[in-house]
């Protein structure tokens, strides 16, 4: 069988599926992202559903993450970086010049792919965000959050007997754990997580994928995954990006069972040449 | 858009492409062992031939052998490979149709067996209907396979009418042979073993009707089954 290269694929010109949701609460419209003269996202529209897990896949170098990334400004610091279109979160331009990107960032948090506990003990780890945006009124207050933030990670039993040492010290899940904790501390209404498992081992990805199971109660969660099998097992939609165009989104369900366009099929099946 | 059985052989592992493959020709192996057991089966009727029956009782034995195999086969593709979209779509239809030709196998043992104790040269009474019923059958089945073979779902789309040409033969038949009992009472122990092959005969229509559904379902991922229910509402 003649096998069918990557660049052999036509591209659809729109995204198929459903882009829209009943209640969003991120929307983005025709959004362009230029890396100086690469043009890394191209026309991208899609809401994201609150209380929703969605999962963004797709080959590498799709402009699966530098979307992510544009969703709670993070794409800024790269002076070549060129954003057109419109992300809204409930209903406000996230890139309207009068938007303090700091509270922007509170509201819609970020886990990485490696995690990143600050070189401080694991209390101030958590406590740091909630001590900048001036969350907490006392000293109870604060440890009423640091706690509380912890035990929605499922990380209180593991460390409470310990906060004040190093939060390096830990495991790596334990670490992202620690990571999404400090993100919810400051109660974000979206949480971006950028391949949050590709570093751990697979105890500590179930947990996570655990975690995320419990968040989406409360929190919209944005994923980035490589993983086909986390992006079934945890999200609600799925949509696909290749070269920098979001070729199809839908309910996950019927992206694994029944995708609608050739590209997608192709790389959740393995079969991109 | 490619073609969707060209697809199921370009993944990156050949080892899948390998897999799949034996996958779906052990499937058509195993729909031709069913398909020669119709034929004996039907043959029993005219021919009261005991060698027959040893041959009813081989293939019997390849069709079960063959179902362990391909339930084998579905498992550890589903352990190894975590199949997506139309190749999980292909590994759950063959898991399903397995059992349908599996059943359908069953049915026609039965046709067999009672076919060989009713005919004993006393009595000719349902053999147009066996034979009728059986070609029509036999067709469905035939045709159901080649619309797994060559993924042609407008091919199992026809075998739907066929179904409904086998219910009418079969009530006819039912009328036909209640007739046979009125006449003379002491027939009807034998009349009713022949309602009992008619219906197994029905019975594998069925079961062709079935895999007909699940090559439907392979081919669009449409569940085409007890289309009064509504679906997303379960």
């Amino acid at each position: 069988m003649a096998e069918r290269k990557l660049e052999d694929h036509v591209m659809p010109e729109q995204t198929i599926g459903s882009l829209f949701v009943d209640n969003p609460t991120m929307t983005a419209r025709a959004v362009d992202v230029h890396y100086g003269d690469k043009h890394a996202i191209q026309d991208v529209t899609v809401d994201i559903g609150a209380s929703q897990v969605i999962a963004f896949i797709g080959p590498s170098g799709c402009g699966k993450s530098t979307f992510l990334r544009c969703l709670n400004r993070m794409n800024d610091t790269i002076d070549t970086c060129r954003i057109e279109g419109v992300i809204k979160i409930d209903d406000e331009n996230i890139y309207d010049p009068n938007i303090d990107v700091v509270s922007l960032r509170a509201r819609v948090g970020m886990v990485f792919q490696k995690p990143n506990p600050f070189p401080k003990s694991i209390f101030d780890n958590v406590a740091y965000g909630p001590r900048i945006h001036g969350l907490a009124q006392n000293k109870v207050d604060l440890d009423g959050i640091v706690e509380n933030s912890l035990e929605r990670a499922g990380l209180w039993k593991e460390v409470k007997d310990r906060l004040d040492q190093p939060g390096t010290g830990l495991s790596g899940g334990q670490q992202q754990r620690l990571c999404i904790a400090r993100a919810i501390a400051v109660s974000p209404e979206i949480i971006l997580m950028d391949e949050p498992c590709s570093a751990l081992d697979p105890i500590a990805t179930a947990k996570i994928e655990e975690l995320i199971y419990e968040l989406r109660q409360q929190y919209t969660i944005v994923m980035v995954t490589h993983s086909m099998q986390q992006a079934a097992r945890v999200s609600d939609r799925t949509a696909y990006f290749h070269m920098g165009k979001l070729v199809e989104v839908g309910l996950t369900k019927q992206i694994f069972t029944n995708p609608v366009h050739e590209l997608t099929q192709d790389y959740i099946t393995g079969r991109f040449g | 858009m490619t073609d969707l059985k060209d697809d199921f052989f370009r993944h990156i592992s050949s080892e899948f492409n390998d897999e799949l493959e034996t996958l779906r020709s052990s499937l058509l192996q195993m729909g031709g062992l069913v398909e020669e057991q119709l034929k004996s089966a039907l043959r029993i009727c005219a021919e009261k031939d005991s060698n027959l029956m040893d041959e009813i009782d081989r293939i019997e034995e390849q069709i079960n052998a063959a179902e362990i195999s391909l339930d084998e086969q579905v498992e550890s593709l589903i352990i190894l490979r975590q199949p997506k979209a139309s190749d999980l779509r292909l590994v759950l239809a063959v898991s399903k149709i397995v059992r349908d030709l599996e059943r359908a196998g069953d049915e026609l043992e039965k046709v067999a067996k009672l076919s060989f104790k009713t005919y004993d040269g006393s009595v000719s009474f349902g053999l147009v209907e066996i034979q009728q019923i059986g070609e029509q059958v036999s067709r469905m089945l035939t045709e159901a396979l080649t619309a797994f073979a060559r993924l042609d779902a407008d091919l199992a789309q026809n075998i739907f009418e066929r179904d409904r040409e086998v219910d009418k033969t079969y009530k006819s038949a039912l009328r036909s042979l209640a007739t046979f009992m009125i006449e003379d009472p002491r027939d009807i122990g034998k009349v009713l073993n022949v309602i009992w092959i008619v219906r197994s005969l029905e019975r594998v229509g069925d079961h062709a009707t079935n895999l007909a559904e699940y090559v439907i379902y392979l081919v669009h991922g449409v569940d085409v089954r007890h289309p009064s229910i509504n679906k997303n509402s379960i």
